[in-house]
């Protein structure tokens, strides 16, 4: 089973853990609903719908209202340090958070004594805070965009916003960003960089490159990205290959988007309607 | 666990990695050091007094050393009660500098400007907010639902409403695409 740790942008949305579905285009958990626009709602709103074409169940949230003050989050990670070791699930997809080493590195230290690890993806806030921490080795896998991939790359940043300029100038390609990544061990086992081209990498070099279906507005739409994370995370939870379900995924959300006819104003739920065509024929395709 | 483990002194890199949310706010003398501390204090913020690293140092000597992610939040907080921090950099690298690098990409009837891993989008003939993207502290999606839909001239800027780091990123896009805007 697939478990989502992230947060709403609502700070009076309480601590919820429970089954997440999908009713009316919201998600849905322990009763309370949120609108799907960006952010953790669309990275459970695209597992779901992954979920749904191959009959598995949904994914299990741990959602806390934040709004950047840090307070949800904090809520979060001290839940987490106290049941995650009660848990069994497949795979862990951590999300938008507020970035904290200290709580970070608690709860690695809470999975690393879990009787059966479970897979460990990371996006968003929280794969800032594994690099911040010098832990991205712990992690199965990140899903980061190029500007992200240039702060990975960037062995000093502690923070995308302070990248050195040299890593973050477009020219830069993308090849060299992932080895500069894995040489300074800020890698998990497997990257999947989102970008006109994606690529699925590991510390042996570049595993797939996917570039087929490019719409140019995808670039800039809210949430495609937390939409890849959630195909490849529910991919992964059905005991898919980490490496096949990134190149899956991959193929899948550009498709979808290429289905939705994007323009840059294009906001992010109309391509999750396609998610579950895109990855029909991507299936069909691949055999 | 070995007698004595937990006295056991961190290794450099430990020590430092356990550092790297955090960072120095930099004043222009101690008497506002004394005053920014007493207010983050009073208000509740983790933060510590301390002698800068030799590559800040510059006379006075005390800094502030604080949540680095919240910068846009506390410098705003500071800002307000007339005592903003003349720098504010990583405790890690206090030579690193903000991102200053922008990247524009013209959709035609739609501009995009990149500030770090934040991407902002206009519809050019409107100056309407068609879209926000990247980052990944919690601020965003707030962010987001508050400036999406809104005009340039209407928006709240992340300045007023955001509070981390990615915030901050946007903030900067935001007003790069304002001063470009002002020239289509």
């Amino acid at each position: 089973m697939l478990a989502v740790v992230g947060t709403i942008p609502d700070r009076e949305f309480p601590l919820l853990a429970g089954k997440v579905t999908l009713e009316n285009g919201e998600i849905c958990i322990q009763g309370k609903k949120v609108a799907v626009k960006r952010g953790t709602p669309a990275l459970l709103a695209a597992a779901i719908k992954v979920g749904e074409v191959l009959g598995q169940e949904g994914p299990f949230g741990y959602l806390v209202g934040d709004i950047g003050r840090g307070e949800g989050s904090q809520q979060l990670y001290k839940y987490l340090a106290k049941h995650l070791s009660q848990t069994d699930f497949h795979i862990i997809a951590f999300h938008y958070i507020q970035p904290h080493i200290g709580w970070h590195n608690r709860i690695l230290s809470v999975i690393e004594k879990m009787k059966k690890r479970p897979i460990l993806v990371a996006d968003a806030g929280y794969m800032y805070v594994a690099k911040m921490s010098g832990r991205s080795d712990a992690y199965d896998l990140f899903t980061p965009d190029v500007g992200e991939l240039a702060f990975l790359a960037d062995e000093l940043a502690p923070h995308p916003f302070y990248t050195r300029g040299f890593l973050l100038h477009e020219e830069n390609h993308v090849p060299d960003l992932i080895s500069r990544v894995y040489a300074h061990q800020n890698a998990p086992r497997y990257l999947l960089v989102k970008g006109k081209q994606d690529y699925i990498a590991n510390r042996k070099g570049i595993l797939a490159v996917v570039d087929d279906s490019l719409q140019e507005a995808m670039e800039v739409i809210g949430g495609t990205g937390d939409t890849l994370t959630g195909i490849v995370a529910a991919l992964i939870a059905t005991r898919i290959d980490i490496r096949e379900a990134a190149i899956i995924a991959s193929k899948v959300n550009r498709l979808a988007g290429v289905y939705a006819h994007p323009t840059p104003a294009t906001q992010v739920r109309k391509i999750i309607q396609y998610i579950p065509k895109a990855l029909r024929e991507i299936l069909s395709k691949e055999g | 666990m070995p007698l004595f483990q937990f006295l056991k002194r961190k290794e450099p890199n430990e020590a430092a990695e356990e550092k790297a949310d955090r960072g120095f706010l930099v004043f222009e003398n101690t008497s506002e050091v004394i005053q920014a501390e007493n207010l983050l204090k009073r208000v509740g913020w983790e933060i510590r007094v301390m002698g800068p690293p030799p590559e800040i140092r510059s006379g006075c000597d005390l800094v502030i050393e604080f949540p680095l992610i919240e910068e846009l939040r506390i410098v705003k907080i500071l800002r307000d009660v007339g005592i903003p921090p003349i720098k504010v950099v990583p405790v890690t690298s206090p030579l690193l500098q903000p991102v200053n690098l922008f990247q524009i990409r013209d959709f035609g009837l739609y501009l995009m400007v990149r500030a770090a891993n934040m991407k902002l989008t206009v519809e050019k003939e409107t100056l309407m907010i068609v879209n926000i993207s990247g980052g990944g502290c919690p601020d965003v999606p707030y962010l987001a639902e508050q400036m999406v839909g809104k005009s340039l001239a209407e928006s709240p800027s992340p300045r007023e409403i955001g509070h981390t780091l990615c915030g901050y990123a946007l903030l900067l896009a935001y007003e790069e695409m304002k001063r470009r805007c002002l020239q289509l």
